[in-house]
C-alpha cells in the first residue's frame, strides 16, 4: 500500500528557530490525513518538501517504501509521483479543461488519454465541462478540476493545499464532501493541509496537529477531540473548559469546582492538574439538583443551532461556557446549576 | 496607448517610447519566500536554473558588455596619457559644462511641467481633467529629432542652445508626469484630510504631506529625463549645439584617429553610469507605502475657483507647445512640399528598410532577453543579479557609443561585418536588451509559479514546464515586450547613422540628414511616414494593456 512515512524531518530558513524540527508522521495507505496547524508551524514547508518543491536539511519521506527524500536521495518532482492541488486551484489558465485534466496523462494514446480525462470529469461531478477554459468556471469547480489534474496521473499520494480556503463557507461543505469522495474512489493516500479544525476533523481519517515544527499529536478525529493530549491541543481543536482537578477514586475520577468528573484515562501518577472538558459536556440544570453545583449566568452567546452560556461558579476565576442546544431557557443575571456529564483528560 | 503601463518602462534613449517611468521594477521587488516560509510565493533560491537557459542567458549579458568593455580597451589603446589628454582637453571640460547645463535646465523645465500638471489633472477640478492627462502623455510618442525638425523648420533661429532645450523638454516631460501622476494617484487622500484635520491649510497640506510623498517619483522622473538628455543625439545635433554626443559624431567622423571619440565616450559612460546609480539610490530609500490596511477612497478633487481659467490656460499652452505646434508644423511643411519635392521612391525604400532593421532587431532583442528575463523572474541569488544587471547595461549606454564600439570591434575583428545589417540589428540588441528584457520578467512574473509546480508534480522535466507552461502565459508581455521594442529599433537615430551599410536609409536618417540640409519640406515626409509606423504598434500595445 501506498503509506507515506516521513521520519525526522527538519528545515530551516537561515538563522532563527528551524521550521520543521524532527517531523515524524505516519499516514496508512489509502487514508485521508489533515495536518492541522495555526500559521507558521511548518505545515506548508511539509507538503512542498513532501512534493519536492523544497529541500528538507535532513530526515527521510518514504510512499510506499520508495524513498523520495532520504540521505542522498532528492527525487525531483516530476518523479515523484506525488499530485498537488494547490490553494485556489491553480488551474492553467491557458489550457481547456480536458487539456488541464490530461496534462499529466503523459505515456498514453490518445483514446486513452481522452477516456481517462472523462472519467476523471465524471469523478468530480464535472461530466462536460470539458471544452470550457478554467475562468468560465467557479471557484468550487475549479477546485474540483485542479483535485481531478492531479487525481488523473494515478499518484501514490495527494497533497492539498488548504484547498477549500478560497471557497465561501456555503460552497466548502459539498465541495469537501465531493472531495473525500473522490479520493476515496481512486485510493490514493492523501495529505490535507488546514489551518481549519472543522475542515480537518470532519473530512480527515487522521488528523496531525503540528506545533512548532512537531506533530503534537496524530489520532482519529474522535479520539483527537475526545483525548486531546494537552490543553493547548485540546483548545485548538475545539472549545475547552479548563477546570482545576485533584485525582480521586484511585484515578477514575478528579474533584473539580464543577463536582466530581470521571476520566476517561488513568491519570499517570499524577494527583493534581487540569482537567480539560468540552462545553456540550456541561449541562444546565435546576439550581437544587443533587449533582449540581451553583453558578450565576454572566453571558449568553446564541448561534442559531446553539447557545454558548457563561455561567461564573464558585472556585473559578472565569466562567466556565455550557453549550445549550434548542431553546434558551435562561438569561444574564440568573442563577442556574450546572452539571457534568461523560468523561474528561487530566492533564500536568 | 494607456497612460499606466504595467511593464516596466525602457530606459531612455535616441528616441522617445510611451511607457511609465514610474512602474520600474525595483531591485528588491522580487518575492521575499526566503525569510517568509509562509508566504504565497516561496524560496527558489535552492533551485538552480538549467543549464539550458543559463547559457543563452550568459551569451546575452557577454553580448551587452562586450561594446562596454572594448570602449575602454580601445580608449587606453595608445596609453593612458593619451587618452587623458582627450578627457582633460580644455575642449572636453567645455563640452561637460553645455552638457551638463542643458541637462540641469530640461530636467528643471520638466520637473515644472510634470509636476504641475499631474497635480491638476489629478487632483483638481479641472474640466477635461482626464483628456488633459492624456494629452500630456502623447509627446512620447514623438521622437526627439523629429521634435527638434518641427521647429527648426518654423523658427531657424531657435537653433543652439534654446532650441536644444525647448525640443528635450517637450518630448521628455511626460517622464515626469506619468510617474508623478501615478504616485498622486497612490497616495491616500486621508493623510491630506487628516492633515486639514490637524489645522493646516490646503497649501500647507500640500507643501508637508503630498509634496514628500511625490519626491522619490519625481526624483525617478527626472533622473530618466537626464538620462535621456545626455544620451540624445538627434535633437542636439539638428540644434547645432554641440553635446558630447555630437562631438562624438564629429571627431569620428572628421578624423581617422578614433581614440579621442572612445575617450569622449567613455566620459559620456561613466556620466549616465553616476545617473543610473543615483537613481538606484532614490529608489531603494523610496519607503512610501501607505501604512494601515483597507483600500483608499479616491480623492475628492479640490475646486479650483478662480484659478481655474489660468489651470486651463497652462493645460492647454503646454499642449499647444508640446502635441499640436509638432503636428501642425508637420502638416504644414507636408502640404508645403509638391510632388518634386517628394522623392515616393526613396520614402517608400527608406519604410521598407526601417521596417526591416527594426523587426530585425526586434527579434534579435527578444530572443537575447527571453532566458535573461526567465532567469531574473524566476531565481534569485548573486548569479541571476549580476546576469540582469549586466543586460542592462544598454540602460546605461547612449547609442552613439554603442554604435562606435561596435564599429572597432568590428573592423579590428570582424571586417566582413563592418557596416553589414548584422552589426546595426546587434547594435540595437544592446541598446534595448533592457526593454525586452524588464517585459520579459514582468510577464513571466505574472504566471504564478504554483502553476510551475503543479506542472512538475505532473511529470513534466524543467524545460518542458517552460516550453508548455511558463513561454504559453508569459507570451502576450513578451510580445508586448517585442512591439516595443520594435518601435524604439524603429525611432533608433545614432546608431543607426553610424552602422547602417553604406546606401541604406532608414526614415530617420533620411529625416536627419534632410532637415540638416535645411530641406524641411523634403524632410516632413519622413516624420510624417516615421510617425504613423511607430502609431501602429503603440496602438496595438495600448490595446494589450487595456
Amino acid at each position: 500500500m501506498n503509506d507515506l512515512r516521513i521520519e525526522r524531518l527538519t528545515k530551516s530558513y537561515g538563522p532563527g528557530a528551524p521550521v520543521l524540527q524532527g517531523l515524524d508522521l505516519t499516514v496508512p495507505g489509502g487514508a485521508l490525513a489533515a495536518v492541522l496547524g495555526p500559521s507558521g508551524c511548518g505545515k506548508t514547508t511539509l507538503l512542498r518538501i513532501v512534493a519536492g518543491f523544497l529541500r528538507a536539511d535532513t530526515g527521510t519521506v518514504t510512499v510506499g517504501g520508495r524513498t523520495l527524500v532520504g540521505p542522498g536521495v532528492q527525487l525531483p518532482p516530476e518523479r515523484r509521483r506525488v499530485g498537488i492541488v494547490p490553494q485556489e486551484g491553480a488551474l492553467f489558465p491557458h489550457l481547456s479543461v480536458a487539456r488541464n485534466v490530461a496534462f499529466g496523462l503523459t505515456g498514453l494514446d490518445r483514446a486513452e488519454r481522452r477516456r481517462r480525462t472523462e472519467e476523471m470529469l465524471e469523478l468530480v461531478g464535472l461530466a462536460g465541462y470539458g471544452d470550457r477554459m478554467p475562468h468560465e468556471l467557479s471557484g468550487g469547480q475549479q477546485q474540483r478540476i485542479a483535485l481531478a489534474r492531479a487525481l488523473a496521473p494515478r499518484p501514490e499520494l495527494v497533497l492539498l493545499d488548504e484547498p477549500f480556503n478560497a471557497l465561501d463557507s456555503a460552497l466548502r461543505a459539498g465541495v469537501r464532501a465531493d472531495v473525500r469522495t473522490a479520493l476515496r474512489a481512486t485510493g490514493a493516500t492523501a495529505v490535507l493541509v488546514t489551518h481549519d479544525q472543522q475542515e480537518a476533523l470532519s473530512s480527515a481519517d487522521v488528523v496531525a496537529v503540528v506545533r512548532e515544527g512537531r506533530v503534537a499529536q496524530c489520532a482519529t478525529p474522535q479520539d483527537l477531540y475526545r483525548l486531546p493530549a494537552d490543553p493547548w491541543i485540546a483548545g485548538f481543536v475545539g472549545d475547552a473548559v479548563l477546570l482545576p482537578g485533584t485525582v480521586g477514586n484511585g484515578g477514575a475520577t478528579a474533584t473539580t469546582p464543577l463536582g466530581p468528573v470521571t476520566l476517561a484515562a488513568p491519570p499517570g501518577g499524577r494527583r493534581t492538574g487540569t482537567v480539560v472538558i468540552r462545553p456540550e459536556q456541561l449541562r444546565l440544570a435546576d439550581t437544587d439538583t443533587a449533582d449540581a453545583v451553583r453558578g450565576t449566568v454572566t453571558d449568553v452567546c446564541f448561534y442559531g443551532h446553539d447557545a454558548m452560556v457563561s455561567v461564573a461558579v464558585d472556585g473559578m476565576d472565569a466562567p466556565v461556557d455550557v453549550r445549550v442546544a434548542g431553546p434558551l431557557p435562561i438569561g444574564p443575571g440568573e442563577e442556574t446549576g450546572v452539571r457534568v456529564t461523560g468523561e474528561a483528560t487530566l492533564h500536568a | 496607448m494607456t497612460a499606466l503601463d504595467p511593464a516596466p518602462p525602457p530606459p531612455p534613449r535616441g528616441s522617445h517610447q510611451a511607457t511609465d517611468p514610474g512602474q520600474r521594477p525595483a531591485p528588491d521587488g522580487r518575492p521575499a519566500g526566503h525569510t517568509a516560509p509562509a508566504g504565497r510565493r516561496r524560496a527558489r533560491a535552492g533551485r538552480r536554473a538549467p543549464l539550458l537557459l543559463v547559457v543563452p542567458a550568459c551569451v546575452a549579458a557577454a553580448f551587452a558588455l562586450l561594446p562596454l568593455g572594448y570602449l575602454a580597451v580601445r580608449a587606453l589603446e595608445r596609453g593612458p596619457g593619451y587618452a587623458w589628454d582627450v578627457v582633460a582637453d580644455e575642449r572636453t571640460l567645455l563640452l561637460l559644462g553645455r552638457s551638463l547645463g542643458l541637462t540641469a535646465v530640461v530636467v528643471a523645465a520638466c520637473l515644472v511641467l510634470g509636476v504641475s500638471l499631474a497635480w491638476l489633472t489629478v487632483r483638481t477640478a479641472l474640466p477635461g481633467a482626464r483628456a488633459w492627462g492624456v494629452l500630456a502623455t502623447l509627446p512620447l510618442a514623438v521622437p526627439s529629432y523629429v521634435a527638434a525638425f518641427t521647429w527648426l523648420a518654423a523658427v531657424p533661429e531657435i537653433a543652439g542652445f534654446t532650441g536644444a532645450a525647448l525640443a528635450l523638454t517637450l518630448v521628455s516631460f511626460p517622464y515626469v508626469h506619468l510617474p508623478v501622476a501615478a504616485a498622486l494617484r497612490g497616495i491616500d487622500p486621508a493623510q491630506e484630510e487628516a492633515a486639514r484635520s490637524l489645522g493646516h491649510g490646503p497649501l500647507r497640506t500640500f507643501l508637508r504631506v503630498t509634496l514628500p510623498q511625490l519626491r522619490p517619483a519625481a526624483a525617478g522622473g527626472a533622473l530618466l529625463v537626464a538620462l535621456y538628455v545626455l544620451s540624445d543625439f538627434g535633437a542636439v545635433s539638428l540644434m547645432r549645439y554641440d553635446t558630447f554626443t555630437r562631438a562624438i559624431h564629429t571627431s569620428y567622423r572628421a578624423s581617422f584617429d578614433r581614440t579621442p571619440a572612445a575617450a569622449l565616450s567613455v566620459v559620456l559612460v561613466v556620466m549616465t553610469v553616476a545617473l543610473v546609480a543615483a537613481e538606484a539610490r532614490t529608489r531603494g530609500r523610496a519607503g512610501h507605502a501607505r501604512t494601515g490596511g483597507g483600500t483608499a477612497r479616491p480623492a475628492v478633487p479640490l475646486p479650483l475657483g478662480r484659478w481655474r481659467i489660468p489651470a486651463l490656460a497652462w493645460c492647454a499652452g503646454v499642449t499647444a507647445v508640446a502635441v499640436v505646434f509638432p503636428l501642425g508644423s508637420l502638416g504644414y511643411w507636408l502640404a508645403a512640399g509638391t510632388s518634386a519635392t517628394w522623392d515616393l521612391d526613396g520614402l517608400a525604400g527608406a519604410a521598407w528598410a526601417t521596417l526591416g532593421v527594426a523587426a530585425a532587431g526586434a527579434g534579435l532583442t527578444t530572443l537575447l532577453a527571453l532566458p535573461v528575463g526567465v532567469i531574473a523572474a524566476r531565481h534569485r541569488g548573486r548569479g541571476a543579479r549580476l546576469l540582469e544587471q549586466a543586460a542592462y547595461a544598454g540602460h546605461a549606454l547612449p547609442g552613439i557609443t554603442v554604435a562606435l564600439a561596435l564599429v572597432f570591434f568590428a573592423v579590428r575583428y570582424a571586417y566582413p561585418l563592418y557596416q553589414q545589417l548584422p552589426l546595426l540589428v546587434c547594435a540595437y540588441a544592446v541598446l534595448f536588451l533592457p526593454v525586452a528584457v524588464a517585459a520579459t520578467r514582468a510577464a513571466v512574473l505574472q504566471a504564478p509559479p504554483v502553476l510551475e509546480d503543479v506542472a512538475r508534480s505532473l511529470g513534466r522535466r524543467p524545460l518542458r514546464v517552460l516550453r508548455e507552461v511558463t513561454v504559453p502565459l508569459a507570451a502576450p508581455g513578451v510580445a508586448a515586450g517585442a512591439a516595443l521594442t520594435f518601435v524604439v529599433c524603429m525611432k533608433e537615430l545614432p546608431a543607426t547613422l553610424l552602422l547602417r551599410p553604406t546606401g541604406m536609409d532608414t526614415l530617420a536618417t533620411r529625416l536627419w540628414t534632410e532637415t540638416g540640409a535645411g530641406s524641411f519640406a523634403a524632410a516632413a515626409p519622413y516624420a510624417a511616414a516615421l510617425i504613423l509606423l511607430a502609431a501602429v504598434p503603440s496602438y496595438l500595445l495600448g490595446r494589450h494593456r487595456t
